[in-house]
């Protein structure tokens, strides 16, 4: 899986209510959510997203709540993989889970700024800045984890195993 | 055998080894798995998806529609409505609906449906709460909880655990909240990632369950995976009215392994604030300066139990809250909500000038009963002062416990309670 796009910066700590904000889970439709993608944090973003976009972002994203319509948001709107320092243990379940590409890499992300187009492997682990010409390794993805996603995430692998009885 | 944390102990015997060290990946059988008006309908939606016709076990998945209830809006109506099919297709035996509901952290330790020994998973970040019981409780995703609703089982990574060491005795109006607040302060919202976080020392020995859970509930705010309370004498008096399944007590091993200790003097914590717009940006009341409130609201799974409004309605009593304050008075279950009632509290409250609400999680996260303007201050018992968590997002939050928050509606600003009640 390769992935080239375009970066939307951002801070630390960004919380699953900036990602979508509570007063829209009242709906899972991805569609709905992802009009309301970042709003609290960069109400600009949902508008102007493209597909294949990447958001950059410091450490700990994702912190907060457990909904999972914070990477379903991301990923409805376009966005091809989250680059980040580290990401909170819920949201970093939930993206494997539901299909929604994350790295983690702290030179990425030091040397990533918003507009710079980056190219990503999602196999190796490399993160390629085309606007800077450089070149940065993110930490490799857990073998188990990586067993998740050749099944097709959580439930395919348990629809095999349950199918293998 | 080498010498285990509790939180070790739980997560080798739900796996059915007989020892797990830290790192390791496991598969663990869950005792309860829980899922809310936002998480479950996507779970709900996962499960059928998968072609599933069956739940792993009835009375071991819980549906608790608290967050937007009563219905605040169409949509929210029916995120609920497909909670309730379920449940009555699936002849669930906890589900909480109309009066009967209440917030899932409260109500589930408050009727016995989670014991001490259990690997509890919830689609809440705060399913990490039960750690005040003795039990591994961890939150997870929507797909998680979709999984577990099949399987009964689900993949775990055995975390490390932090210890944190409370010695001596609380200061006045210092509760459970204040404990977690000032970690959290110390080590930030990411200082647990990936750890559990267990909580030890003479004053973790003396605390009530209560304040037990409000420490226990905000674990998830330092970015642990768990909290955890070794279970004992006070334990043990909260669960045997209550449980409904046999439990058991772990303890930790002496010389078991930690990743830190942490160690407090308790003659050191002063009530804290926690100021806009994280919760680690904690300090002392009498340090947070003059913030004039616009809303105070206690209650939430952090602090709407019996123990907070009891505090609230001992600093209430016979004042009135500030004519600039609307002060919004959550019981968190119908239990403590019957309770405040009949200890005429809800005089006091009324009297105070207070809305008193039924059970929800209404405005602990915008959701409705209690919405922040653009520009409003509010200070609340609840968990998390995010940007626009109560609404606008050019709204403030500011956390504490409730003797702060009671005394402050009362002044208009925040204050430490000794400058209301002499
Ligand atoms: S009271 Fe607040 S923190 Fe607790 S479950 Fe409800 S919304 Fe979540």
């Amino acid at each position: 899986m390769k992935f080239k796009g375009r970066v939307w910066k951002y801070g630390a700590d960004i919380d699953t209510d900036r990602i979508i904000p509570a007063r829209y889970l009242n709906t899972s439709d991805p569609k709905e959510l992802a009009k309301h993608c970042m709003e609290d944090e960069d109400a600009a973003f949902a508008s102007k997203v493209s597909p294949g976009d990447i958001i950059v972002a410091e450490k700990n994203f994702g912190c907060g709540s457990s909904r999972e319509h914070a990477p379903i948001a991301i990923k409805a709107a376009g966005v091809s993989c989250v680059i980040a320092k580290t990401f909170a243990r819920i949201f970093y379940r939930n993206s494997f889970n539901m299909g929604l590409p994350i790295l983690e890499s702290a030179e990425a992300v030091d040397n990533a700024a918003s507009g710079d187009i980056l190219e990503v492997d999602m196999d190796s682990g490399e993160i390629r800045n085309l606007t800077k010409g450089a070149s940065f390794q993110a930490k490799p993805v857990p073998p188990f984890m990586q067993e998740l996603i050749a099944a097709g995430g959580l439930m395919e692998s348990i629809k095999k195993r349950y199918a293998a009885g | 055998m080498r010498p285990h944390t509790i939180t070790e102990k739980i997560l080798a015997k739900h796996a059915g080894v007989k020892e797990v060290t830290p790192g390791e990946l496991i598969n663990a059988k869950v005792d309860i798995a829980l899922g809310n008006d936002i998480t479950a309908p996507i779970a709900i939606h996962e499960f059928r998806k998968a072609g599933a016709k069956k739940v792993f076990n009835r009375n071991k998945v819980v549906l608790v529609p608290d967050h937007f209830t009563p219905n605040k809006d169409i949509k929210s109506a029916a995120q609920c409505k497909i909670l309730r099919d379920f449940a009555h297709e699936h002849k669930l035996t906890h589900y909480y609906d109309g009066g009967d509901v209440g917030v899932e952290h409260a109500l589930l330790p408050e009727k016995g449906v989670v014991v001490p020994g259990d690997l509890v998973i919830g689609a809440d970040s705060h399913t990490c709460t039960y750690g005040a019981l003795g039990a591994f409780a961890t939150g997870v995703g929507s797909t998680d909880l979709a999984a577990v609703m099949i399987t009964g089982e689900l993949w775990f990574k055995v975390p490390e655990t932090m210890r944190f060491v409370f010695k001596g005795r609380l200061r006045k109006w210092v509760s459970g909240k204040d404990l977690i607040l000032r970690v959290i302060g110390d080590v930030g919202v990411d200082g647990a990632l990936y750890r559990a976080m267990e909580f030890t020392g003479q004053a973790i020995e003396r605390l009530s369950m209560e304040s037990r859970l409000a420490l226990c509930n905000m674990a998830i705010e330092a970015g642990a995976k768990s909290g955890i309370i070794p279970p004992d004498a006070i334990t043990k008096e909260y669960v045997e009215k209550r449980a409904e399944r046999p439990y058991k007590f772990y303890a930790s091993d002496p010389g078991a392994g930690y990743s830190d200790v942490l160690e407090y003097d308790c003659a050191d914590i002063e009530p804290q604030v926690a100021c806009p717009h994280l919760p680690e940006n904690t300090k002392n009341v009498r340090d947070v300066g003059k913030v004039p409130l616009d809303q105070v609201v206690i209650g939430s799974c952090t602090n709407g139990r019996l123990e907070d409004l009891a505090v609230a309605a001992r600093i209430l009593k016979g004042r009135k809250a500030s004519k600039n304050v609307r002060l919004i008075i959550i019981p968190a279950t119908p239990h403590i909500y019957s309770e405040a009632m009949k200890k005429g509290w809800f005089d006091i409250f009324l009297k105070a000038g207070a809305i008193i609400s039924p059970p929800t999680c209404g405005p602990c996260l915008g959701g409705h009963m209690g919405i922040l303007a653009a520009g409003e201050t509010a200070l609340a018992t609840t968990n998390r002062n995010f940007v626009g968590r109560m609404g606008d997002v050019k709204s403030n939050v500011y956390l504490s416990n409730p003797a702060v928050a009671a005394a402050s509606a009362v002044k208009g600003f925040i204050v430490h309670p000794d400058d209301v009640v002499k």
